[in-house]
């Protein structure tokens, strides 16, 4: 009796193992998933000059202003920052939220001539030159963006380009309803 | 020549292992420091490619992180305040080793568990075989023993 049991071994292994990766194919796990720490934290450190000259720097105090703050890390060298720049427009020109750009990595002029291009959805926009204050934001490349309620606490944050998906199903409720 | 070979092999090896992404201008003149700066780049997960470490990585994120560290070391940061550091910021994902917490139980514990149910469970298959195998003969039954005499009979 036990000796059938035995045979069996090999094959429920086997059925456990397909259960599992049938799982991790079908509910779309992903390994490589980083996860963000900062979601429900403070917003880390904002002190950067702007991206415009004459223009006053980034800080602390224009992420606690009491209303829904968003915060995207660009760069015009950036492909995927391409293809999500016209929802931010949208963000802007339609349900008139704040956003706030920063330039990643990216050369003060090139950055510049690329919003000059495309449309400008930024409230303001600093220039992170040298990366370090996107280290600070547990930043892993271009495009980030960041959801920060009136309170200076980060509830969102998107490692690569926002997509339609992320605008109808987290922005924008996000941006309805924080106050 | 032929007795050559692995030795070239073991030189070429050696090379391609040192091999870092470290760059000259990032490293630190204390050699101290920059050896302590290694030890921890090693066990630092570079966040965009899965499962290389910062120092085995060219990305900018792994030079910015490379640099970041040699700065907290600078200003006299000890090892774990460093790691602390990343984990701030990127959380348990950065280290190459990960924590022993409830999340990771059974990473840890699976193993070893496994072994021994495994083990214990061979043990006992291998203690019950002995006992109902016993080495010594069992006497005849008297219907064997008539067989045996009828068949041994002249």
């Amino acid at each position: 009796m036990s000796r059938r049991l035995l045979f069996l071994l090999p094959l429920m292994t086997l059925a456990l193992m397909a259960g599992f990766f049938a799982w991790s194919l079908l509910v779309g796990r992903d390994p490589a998933a980083i996860g963000s720490v900062m979601v429900g934290r403070p917003a880390p450190r904002l002190d950067l000059p702007a991206l415009a000259p004459g223009e006053p720097p980034l800080s602390d105090a224009m992420l606690r202003t009491g209303k829904p703050v968003l915060v995207n890390f660009f760069a015009s060298w950036c492909a995927p920052c391409l293809a999500e720049h016209p929802l931010f427009m949208r963000l802007k020109e339609r349900e008139g939220a704040t956003i706030i750009g920063v330039a990643w990595k990216n050369k003060r002029d090139d950055a510049t001539q690329w919003l000059k291009r495309l449309g400008d959805p930024f409230r303001t926009a600093g220039l992170d030159l040298e990366g370090k204050t996107g280290l600070d934001w547990g930043l892993s490349g271009v495009p980030e963006t960041y959801a920060i309620d009136g309170n200076g606490i980060v509830r969102l944050h998107f490692r690569g380009p926002i997509t339609e998906r992320d605008l109808n199903e987290s922005l924008l409720p996000f941006l309805k309803g924080a106050k | 020549m032929r007795r050559l070979a692995p030795l070239v092999l073991g030189a070429m090896l050696a090379v391609f292992a040192s091999a870092w992404a470290v760059e000259p201008s990032e490293m630190l003149k204390d050699a101290a420091l920059e050896a302590r700066a290694r030890t921890i780049g090693q066990a630092l997960r570079c966040v965009v490619c899965q499962n290389q470490s910062i120092d085995d990585s060219s990305a900018e994120v792994a030079h910015d992180m490379r640099r970041a560290v040699r700065e907290r070391l600078t200003a006299g940061d000890s090892d774990d305040q460093v790691f602390a550091y990343m984990v701030a910021r990127y959380g348990d994902y950065v280290l190459l080793k990960p924590p022993f917490k409830m999340s990771t139980l059974v990473l840890w514990l699976g193993g070893p568990l496994l072994l021994i149910v495994a083990g214990s469970a061979l043990l006992v298959a291998a203690h019950r075989r002995r006992q109902q195998s016993p080495t010594s003969p069992q006497p005849l039954t008297a219907e064997e023993r008539q067989r045996l005499d009828a068949l041994l009979k002249p």
